[in-house]
């Protein structure tokens, strides 16, 4: 009897997640539950200011403190050649300052104590005294002439600048616009903000002296990396590293890079010859981890009149705060910025781009987007809907006309992306029919008599997700490929290990469906393990939706590799010559006699009791996988919003949202992920923002300043989905994680702009606060930057 | 959450209590819902020597309506008990419309009216009520009992008219002459965030004439905001689009805004001036009960 693939938790089967068992019991297993006898514990003390060089440092009071086992300076650090460390976009990051502080948050000294408690009362008694230095807190700043220079520390670093980099076909693009009948201008800021996952960092660093073993706990999306990097930084053979991810409790790109209290716990553990734990509390984690966005945008449109494109100028000057440490490609200086317009018909584009360092907090993380895809589609659709307006017309109508069309697939962007299939205007055909767009006219009109006003708002993207081809993307020289592991035991049972690190992702529940759709074995019956250095295959991680379009081809890969052997042992159960063996889900049988065969746990039994002369015991294997393009998830996203002029507040009345992931493997998961990106779509378009005052000082250090919706403030969202394979990938499928939260904001925010065209206004950078909506339409002017800060109460 | 050493009392009675604060010579703190507290405590921001829980003193958790209508809330009345009271959605709207606005639900379960009150926080959604209803709080101390009027109550931010060794057992709101009408409106990013402006009314009414009137301001100054001489604009008067606006108005004036991240004072202001009239149309279209 054929096996029913949704039964068995096969692909296409909204399986439960597994890891929520332990999850919604408490029993999750995060770094903090972990304690080893004899830990310690450590705490860091960050520098109150932005910018300031440090004249003296006295640790003495804190050393005296019963309970203090260590504390440990920049200076210290130095002697030690670990005062510095590399960070993933080939600039350097102070572990702990010596020469200066560069941002308010900076580690400056950590203290290892018996308890946190002490730890943290030792720190305030440590005295630094500052030289305070006039603070740069924004790219314009930075690029003055007569500015201080905050990296002092870089041999051969002119001003404050991080990069120039271009992109595109510059004197193309300059005929295009000379050719123009209509040239489009925008402007833009997409604020700073953060990723803030519930957990926070931390790690337990355990040094062994006896075997020369390290083993460091922590909360990494990509442990793999981190072991090559300690291997790097703290000089120590890399078989003698292990790193051991327990449970993450959300990641969204935050904990990627490798931030300096990892070092300092690990220094702290070979030090004391101790476990040290080392977990940041809120604050830490909000005002010094990898932040997400601060770019100004820029650009320009050349339009026919008739409404075609014919070119695209872009300039993005980008805010890094004060070390270079995005975690993106080696190769791209501003991430995959230039993946804008990839979904429209652009003969020619050109991007400039520049970097500053400034003194804030590092970063550049990607916060649930592929390396800067969520600054390129809002600057792409915010840009499309102010063309769209100066041509006056209706902004579906000119997207449709320049849309890539489905059977010019494989399509190769302006910028030089290659794109291999979409169907952007089936999309937005189901979204406009969902939010009833024919009768937008007459519920405006309605609202209007009620004295509210409404607007409607388009996001159509394509982005690339899941890095790499190993020809274009790598990290630090590494390539980004992926890998999977998987081990089938005699009862027909499978371990299966990968390079990714689920972080709340569900890969636990998702790749064991990938394996049941391969095998045919039951997805209960497999156990998915990530996250331990010692025992998982490498792998590049978990960022940039890239778990199920690399790991996830790897995994199908090693099924398909393990299917292989299952063949030949199948043909000997069956006493037939393997090219006479024909398979069906879980199954193999004599072609022309589909009764007589062997299952695929037969074959996993045969492997250990049963297989023939000279063939390996064992049924297991090994895959990596490099993708041979990006995958190209698209999806079409649609605000209603009605604002009350009398306040500026707007409500959302409905959010459609159509999306193409190529085939799913868990419908279930990938509604959740759409429905949480949208979430977070909503707040940076809403509420969301990390700022700082002329002093440097961080506004949005706490959750009463950095605003994360709750349940009330959300909108529902209707999901849609459309499904067009990824004609790459081994099972079609494609990145999903990061898709609403790239293309939603600029859906928000559209619709807002669409209610306010009457009055005027054109543009209101995020967050659209009710009182900058108010500003908007009681002046009719344009809201840029970021709110004014807290003159204090 | 790591807070700086402090010894740990849970009393039984209020006397008790008394005596611990004290002895406590200003060092100790009440901890009753911990809605400001514990968030002081870990940033320490606050570092008291003693933190004296009153949480199982019993008998303080009472909402009651006198005959005549005077309403009592005791020290350890959640807000989530005063959102969810019937009796209060039908006798004290301003109160009712308030209590789902503080903070979040989470918040809700375990924080004070009372704790809320003598915290005096400029943003602080019951201390604005409580001016707006012309409350008084009812502390005891070594001494005994005294009733302190709210407009004597809160001195500045964060600052009460309290001494140190008194603890607040009790907020008392007086009895309309008519029926308690009003509401309560604040603007805020998201739930749980500070107010970018909170506007109290209290209305006492008899028929569709305003007998008493009460208004109070949060998040649009240094301090909680009494606005109460408003009331002028509509003593003896109706509801009408006239008294709203004269009303409205004078409210506005009273509100001292300053710009920052969650608007300009303009705007804030014009938000105050907005909610007044919102609320006091709500109560002019509705039938008296």
């Amino acid at each position: 009897m054929k096996l029913d693939e949704v039964k068995i938790g096969g692909m296409g089967a909204s399986r439960r997640r597994v890891e929520d068992n332990r999850f919604i019991r408490g029993k999750g297993n995060y770094v903090d539950d972990i304690v080893l006898p004899g830990m310690l514990h450590m705490e860091i003390l960050r520098s109150p200011v932005a910018h300031a060089r440090i004249k003296s440092i006295d640790t003495s009071a804190a050393w005296d403190m019963p309970g203090v086992r260590l504390v440990l300076t920049g200076e210290m650090m130095a002697a030690r050649n670990l005062a510095w460390m590399p960070t993933l976009s080939y600039d350097t990051q102070a572990v702990l300052a010596t020469d200066k502080v560069r941002f308010q948050g900076q580690e400056v000294c950590a203290v290892i104590a018996d308890d946190p408690y002490i730890a943290k009362d030792a720190c305030g008694k440590i005295v630094v005294d500052y030289e305070i230095l006039p603070p740069i807190v924004n790219p314009v700043q930075a690029a003055d002439a007569n500015a201080i220079q905050i990296r002092d520390d870089k041999a051969g670093q002119v001003g404050n600048k991080v990069f120039d980099w271009e992109i595109g076909d510059k004197a193309r693009t300059d005929k295009a616009f000379a050719d123009a009948d209509v040239v489009s201008k925008i402007e833009l800021h997409y604020p700073r903000t953060h990723p803030s996952p519930m957990e926070t960092c931390g790690s337990i660093a355990d040094y062994d002296r006896a075997t020369g073993k390290l083993t460091v706990y922590m909360t990494s999306q990509a442990p793999h990396i981190v072991r090559a990097a300690v291997a790097m930084v703290a000089e120590l053979p890399e078989q003698n590293i292990r790193i051991v991810t327990p449970d993450i409790g959300g990641g969204f790109g935050n904990k990627v890079p490798i931030y300096p209290g990892y070092v300092v716990a690990i220094l702290a553990s070979i030090l004391t010859e101790k476990p040290v734990k080392w977990i940041e509390d809120k604050t830490g984690n909000l005002i010094s981890t990898g932040f997400g966005r601060d770019v100004y945008l820029k650009g320009e449109m050349a339009l026919r009149k008739d409404g075609k494109i014919l070119g695209v100028r872009m300039n993005t000057i980008s805010d890094h705060g004060a070390f270079f440490s995005d975690a993106q490609p080696s190769k791209f200086k501003i991430g995959l910025m230039h993946s804008a317009f990839a979904c429209y018909d652009i003969p020619t584009a050109h991007m400039f781009a520049t970097g500053y360092y400034t003194n804030k907090a590092p970063g550049g993380v990607a916060y649930r987007c592929s390396f800067r895809v969520t600054e390129a589609m809002f600057f792409q659709e915010r840009m499309v809907q102010a063309a769209a307006d100066d041509l006056g017309m209706d902004q579906a109508e000119f997207r449709r006309v320049n849309f890539v069309k489905d059977e010019q697939h494989p399509h190769r962007t302006a910028f030089g992306f290659l794109t291999d299939s979409g169907q952007y205007e089936k999309c937005l055909d189901i979204g406009l029919e969902a939010i009833n767009y024919k009768n937008f006219a007459a519920e405006k009109a309605e609202a209007a008599k009620r004295g509210r006003l409404l607007g409607i708002g388009i996001s159509v993207m394509t982005e690339p997700l899941g890095a790499g081809n190993s020809r274009e993307y790598d990290i630090l020289g590494i390539k980004m490929f992926d890998s999977a592991e998987l081990r089938i035991h005699m009862s027909g049972k499978a371990l299966l290990r990968t390079g990714s690190r689920g972080q709340g992702t569900g890969h636990e529940t998702t790749w064991a469906q990938i394996v049941a759709h391969e095998l045919g074995i039951p997805a209960d019956d497999i156990l998915v393990e990530e996250g331990d250095t010692d025992t998982a295959p490498f792998g590049m991680g978990t960022y940039a939706s890239r778990s199920t379009p690399v790991a996830g081809a790897a995994i199908a890969m090693v099924a398909r590799k393990v299917r292989a052997k299952a063949r030949k042992l199948a043909a000997h159960l069956l006493e037939v010559s393997e090219e006479d063996i024909e398979w069906e889900l879980g199954r193999f049988y004599v072609r022309g006699n589909q009764e007589r065969g062997v299952t695929i746990q037969d074959c996993a039994m045969a492997a250990y009791s049963n297989m023939p002369d000279g063939m390996e015991p064992g049924l297991e294997n090994v895959a990596y996988y490099d993708p041979p393009n990006l995958t190209w998830p698209f999806a079409c996203y649609i605000a209603k919003v009605e604002i009350d002029p009398e306040t500026g507040v707007w409500d959302v009345l409905q959010f459609v949202a159509v999306d193409d992931c190529g085939v799913r493997i868990n419908p279930m998961i990938v509604e959740g992920q759409i429905m949480g990106g949208l979430t977070e779509a909503y707040a940076m378009a809403n509420m969301q923002y990390q700022t700082y005052d002329e002093e440097g000082n961080i506004i949005g250090g706490n959750y009463m300043d950095f605003l994360l919706p709750t349940a009330w403030e959300t909108p529902g969202f209707e999901l849609y989905e459309v499904v067009t394979p990824c004609p790459h990938h081994p099972i079609g499928a494609k990145g999903v994680g990061e898709c609403a939260t790239v293309g939603g904001p600029a859906a928000f925010v559209n619709a807002v702009m669409n209610a306010l065209t009457e009055k005027g206004v054109r543009n209101i950078d995020m967050p659209l606060m009710p009182n900058r909506v108010y500003e908007a339409l009681t002046t009719g002017k344009d809201v840029y930057g970021m709110p004014p800060v807290r003159s204090g109460n | 959450m790591y807070p700086s050493r402090f010894k740990y009392e849970s009393p039984n009675t209020v006397e008790e209590a008394i005596k611990l604060l004290d002895a406590g010579k200003g060092e100790a703190k009440i901890l009753a819902g911990g809605q400001s507290l514990v968030p002081m405590l870990k940033l320490r921001f606050a570092f008291p020597e003693q933190v004296v829980d009153i949480n199982n003193i019993p008998g303080l958790d009472y909402i009651r309506f006198d005959a005549d209508g005077t309403l009592h809330i005791g020290a350890l009345v959640r807000h989530e008990h005063l959102e969810k009271s019937l009796e209060i959605s039908k006798r004290q709207p301003t109160i009712a419309a308030a209590a789902p606005l503080v903070a979040d639900p989470i918040v809700r379960t375990r924080g004070t009216f009372v704790g809320s009150v003598c915290h005096a926080d400029p943003q602080g959604d019951w201390a604005a009520t409580m001016i707006a209803l012309n409350g008084s709080i009812i502390v005891q101390g070594p001494k005994g009992k005294r009733t302190i009027a709210m407009k004597d109550f809160v001195l500045g931010p964060y600052a009460n008219s309290m001494n140190y060794n008194e603890i607040a057992i009790e907020a008392v709101i007086p009895a309309p002459q008519g029926v308690a009408r009003g509401g309560y409106l604040k603007l805020e990013r998201r739930v749980g965030d500070f107010a970018t402006a909170s506007v109290a009314v209290a209305l006492d009414m008899k028929g569709d004439v305003v007998v008493g009137a009460g208004f109070a301001l949060a998040g649009v100054g240094g301090k909680t905001i009494d606005a109460n001489e408003a009331a002028s604009a509509l003593l003896g008067q109706k509801l009408t689009e006239a008294t709203i606006a004269k009303a409205a108005a004078i409210v506005a004036a009273k509100a001292e805004p300053r710009t920052d991240h969650r608007g300009s004072a303009e705007y804030k202001r014009h938000i105050v001036e907005t909610f007044v009239k919102r609320i006091l149309v709500a109560n002019s279209t509705q039938k008296v009960a």
